[in-house]
Parts: C-alpha cells; structure tokens; sequence
C-alpha cells in the first residue's frame, strides 16, 4: 500500500515539473502569437512592402510613414561598427590567451573580461555619452551629439569579452595534438596560430561572431543613449540615427494611444528584430554544436 | 622589405599583447572616469533623498528600494520555475528523445532573444492584458522570464556535474526517484546552482530596457509597499539622468551608477566565494 502512495507521489511531482517545464516554450510561443497578431494588425493599415522597402520613417507626423529601412541603416551602423572593433581584437585576444599568456596572466585577465562583459548597458550609454562622444569631437567637430559612431564603439566593447571568450574555448577544445604537430614542424606560434589553430576553429569563430551580431542587433540602452532618435537613411557614423530597439523605447516612453498605426508598428519592428535574431542565433547554435560533435 | 618568421612572430605577440592590454585599459578608463565624475555626489543624503527636479537635492532613494524588491520577487518566481525546468530536463528525461531536444534548443534561442523583446510581451501580457498595470509585480514577472533561460542551463550544467554514483547508490538502497532527486542530487548541485543564480540575478539587477517597456520610468518619490506599486529601478533611474541635458544630472547618474556597480559587484564576490568554498562537483 505504501508502494502505490509512494507511486502516486512520484508520478506527481514528475506532473508537476513537466508543466513548470512547459512555461519556457509557452512564452516562445506566446513571443511569437503576439508579435505574430499585432504585425498582422499593422499590415492590414500599412501594406507590407511599404514597410519593407520605403526609405521615410515617420510614424508620428502627418503625413506618415513606415519604411523600415532607415531604422534597418541605423540598426547596421552599430552593427558593423561594433563588429569592426570587436571581431578581430576578439580572435586575437583568443589567440593571445592560448598560445603566448602564461596561466597566472590567464587567470588575471580572463575574470577582468568577465567584469567588461557584465556591466549594465546603461553605463555603457552614459561611457558613450558623457566620454566618447566628446572624445570623437575632439578630433572631427562635426560629429553631431548623437552619433552612430560612438554607439558603435561601446557596443563593440560590450561584445568584444562574448567574442573572445567563445573564442578561447573554441581554441582550446582543439585536441592538442593539431597544435603539437604544428610546432614539432617548426613552426612559430604565430604560424600555429594563423595555419592551425584558425583555420581549424573557423566554424566556431564564425558561430561566435554570429550570436556577438545577434547581440549587436538586440542591444537597447547604450544606443538609444548614445545614437540619437533620428531615424534616417544613411551610413554616415557621425550623425544622429535610430535603431530598430531605440524606436520601441521611443514609443513606450511616449504616450502613443493604443491600436494605432504608431503604436502597432513597435509590434511590427519587433517583429522583424525578433525574425533576424533568431535567424542568427539558429544558424550560430548550429555552427558550434556541428563543429562540437564532428570534427573539432 | 619583407619581416623574417621570427620577427613576424614577435610583431604578432606585441599586438596581441597591445590589444588584451587596450581592452583592459578600456575597463579601467570606464570605472575611472565614472568615479571621477560621480564621487562628489556620493553621500549619506543621495541614498536617502527621493528624486527631484533641482539636481542638489536628489537621491536614489525610491531607485534602491524599487531595485531591491524587483529583485526579491524576481527571485522568488524565476528561481524555482527555472530549478524545476532544469531538474526535470535533466533527471526526469531522456536526453536523446527528440521532445527534450527541442525544448532545449527553445532554452537556448530564449537566450538569445533581445531584452526589448521580453519588455513588449511584459507590456502586452501582464500590464495590459492581465491588468496589472504599471506594477512591481509586471516588472519582476518580465524580468523572470528574462532570466530564466539563465537559470536553467547553469542549473543544469549543475546537475550534470553530481556524479552518478550518487544516483546509483540512493537507488541501490531502494529511493524512489523523488528521494533521488530531491534527496540527493539537488542538495549536492546546490552549490552550482546558486553560483548561476546569483550570476543571472546580476543580469537582471542591470536591466532597464524590458522594465522601461512595462512602465518603469515614471517619476516616484516614494518607496513601495506591495507588489501591485509603481516603481523605478537603479538602472532606469540613471537612464532618466543620463538623458538629460544638465551637467548636474550626469553627476547624478555616475553618482548611481557607483552604486549601481557596488551591488553587482557584491552579488559577484558573493558568487565567486560560494563556488570556491562550497561546490563539491564541477564540469569543466
């Protein structure tokens, strides 16, 4: 009799934990419903290609418009500014860790990036507001206050420590035998480097710089502080721009009234931002487990 | 004129060495100029002042509070959801089957999903939707679904980390699974997982997009008493600083991000100090 209580309680509480389980994939599905319903909303008032591909972003002035590409432009200018810093220093770091620090350096210095990767992002906006910019204007005044540029530096700063510390276990999962052949040819550890280790890991290198992208893409405060709430068709770095985050930060701290086109476009640009991320962090987790199970 | 290998290699290692050293100047240039610009607003008077329009006189008082209950409730819901999730992926299922893979690429996807994003389901689900309004208790369920998937995969990495011996042998003596489970393997893994716990709670003590997105911003001057009051957080109430175009209010703003920066380091130490002493099983 007791066997079957004891039964009965096992199977409960087994119960129990599948449906808390459930919770994580219920808010993907409900990310997805709403994003879905409320896009679904706005393309019935604006239709889809003039959001895709007009070139004016004005939800808020008459006369209106929703062409997402300058927030698209102003999303890639911290993008790529931010990946033009943080990619090659990112490998090199990597490189330095594994095959020229010695293990007490490694020790020292692995934590302290750890420490640049957890500071909030809002201190990374007023680092780029309150330091950076006027940095940049030293040096080219017509810098405008808000500027693409110095977003991008701070944000290539905030995922540089992702970049290389993906990196560094990319370069140390390689069985150590590719790097000992290396060497027992003669080879220089820059060599090793360049010729082995690189080549060897690109698929994880690759992985890391896809999800540090994603990142990018995803990253809020530091921009919306940093690179203005001008939505504008450019690449110019110098001027002001807004990203796809900054304009629904935009939106929720005005009081755009409810069921609106301005207020159901945030949906809609969230739910492309939501659409490229998650592209980008599928094909990255791909990238890495491949190149886990198979081959390195 | 072309290098010689050997000088190659010496070039290499000089700016390898140059950009680690760049990277970490940055830190200290970070945490310096912050210092520099927010000491001398720093004193007994900013933590106990509420904001204000004339910088002189205002704190982060409601900022401090508002920040300590967020994180108080966001623990109480995200800790045991993301416990549970774990223990279940973990003991209750085969890894193989490919249900259990599919809820953890699902995890591991949530984790790359933008912090804004989690803001405007806040927004749409528990302000609007369930009408809690503009309240600590939106904020805080938002912020656990934020960290949850944080929590989850640490925790699991945790578990992974007990040896199986220990399975074998509560098994071996007749337990059931529960007793296993609770009696054994998540008291063994505690360690482990308040290592990632606190680790994700320093995530969610940063946060501002998602709690700007359920309303977080608006003027309190005062502290909260339940969970259905409005509030603001530190991170929210430096934003609020840092937009405005006064010199005073970026003082304020370095000013809380030192404090700010005290508590995440604080939770870090306490981190640290908890898996130097007391974790028993690691996976590296």
């Amino acid at each position: 009799m007791t066997t079957d209580r004891l039964k009965i309680y096992d199977y409960s509480i087994a119960l129990v934990l599948l449906a808390i389980t459930l919770i994580s994939v219920s808010v993907t599905i409900v990310i997805m419903g709403i994003l879905g319903i409320e896009s679904y909303n706005f393309f019935q008032l604006v239709p889809v290609t003039d959001f895709l591909f007009g070139t004016q972003w004005e939800p808020f002035l008459e006369p209106k418009s929703f062409g997402v590409l300058p927030l698209i432009t102003g999303t890639l200018i911290i993008v790529i500014g931010s990946s033009i810093i943080a990619i090659p220093s990112g490998i090199v770091i990597a490189a330095y860790l594994n095959e020229y620090a010695s293990k007490k350096t490694r020790k020292i210095i692995k934590p302290l990036l750890e420490i640049l990767a957890g500071i909030p992002t809002v201190v990374y906006g007023y680092f780029a507001l309150t330091f950076i910019t006027p940095l940049i204007r030293n040096f080219l005044p017509d810098t405008q206050v808000f500027n693409g540029l110095s977003g991008a530096i701070v944000v290539g700063i905030m995922i540089l420590p992702m970049i290389s510390s993906l990196c560094d276990d990319a370069f140390s999962s390689l069985p150590s035998s590719l790097k000992q052949g290396g060497y027992a040819l003669g080879a220089m550890p820059f060599e090793v480097v360049s010729q082995v280790i690189i080549p060897a890991a690109k698929n994880r290198i690759g992985a890391s710089v896809i999800l540090a992208m994603s990142r990018a893409i995803g990253e809020t405060m530091a921009v919306t502080l940093a690179a203005g709430a001008t939505a504008k068709l450019t690449l110019n770095p110098l001027e002001s721009i807004q990203t796809m985050t900054a304009f629904i930060v935009q939106v929720s701290l005005g009081d755009t009234q409810q069921g609106g086109a301005a207020y159901l476009t945030c949906f809609s640009v969230a739910g492309l931002l939501f659409l490229i991320t998650f592209l980008l962090n599928i094909v990255g987790h791909k990238l890495m487990t491949q190149s886990k199970h198979g081959g390195f | 004129m072309s290098l010689s290998r050997s000088q190659k290699n010496s070039l290499f290692k000089f700016s390898c060495q140059a950009v680690t050293a760049i990277s970490l100047l940055v830190l200290v240039v970070l945490l310096y100029h912050i210092m520099k610009e927010g000491f001398a607003y720093l004193n007994f008077d900013f933590l106990n002042h509420f904001p204000s329009r004339r910088p002189s006189r205002a704190g982060i008082k409601s900022a401090l509070f508002g920040s300590l209950w967020i994180m108080g409730l966001t623990a109480m819901i995200a800790i045991p959801v993301g416990v549970c999730t774990a223990l279940f992926l973990e003991e209750y299922t085969n890894r193989k089957n490919k249900w259990v893979k599919l809820v953890e690429l699902n995890i591991s996807n949530l984790a790359g999903v933008p912090s804004i994003v989690y803001g405007l389901l806040g927004l749409t689900v528990f302000v609007r939707f369930l009408g809690m309004d503009r309240s600590l208790i939106a904020g805080a369920l938002t912020l656990s679904l934020l960290i949850l998937p944080v929590i989850v995969v640490t925790t699991q990495g945790a578990l992974r980390a007990v040896p199986d011996a220990i399975r074998y042998g509560a098994y071996a003596l007749g337990a059931r699974r529960y007793h296993v489970v609770f009696g054994q393997v998540l008291p063994a893994a505690i360690p482990g997982i308040m290592t990632g716990v606190i680790l994700s709670m320093s995530r969610a003590i940063g946060e501002s997009a998602p709690l700007i997105m359920v309303g977080a911003l608006s003027f309190v001057a005062f502290t909260p008493e339940s969970i259905t009051d409005p509030f603001t957080v530190l991170p929210v109430q430096i934003y609020n600083w840092v937009g405005r175009p006064q010199e005073a209010f970026h003082g304020l703003a370095a000013a809380g991000i030192i404090v700010l920066l005290a508590v995440l380091f604080t939770f870090n130490i306490i981190a640290v100090f908890i898996r130097e002493k007391f974790q028993r099983y690691k996976n590296d």
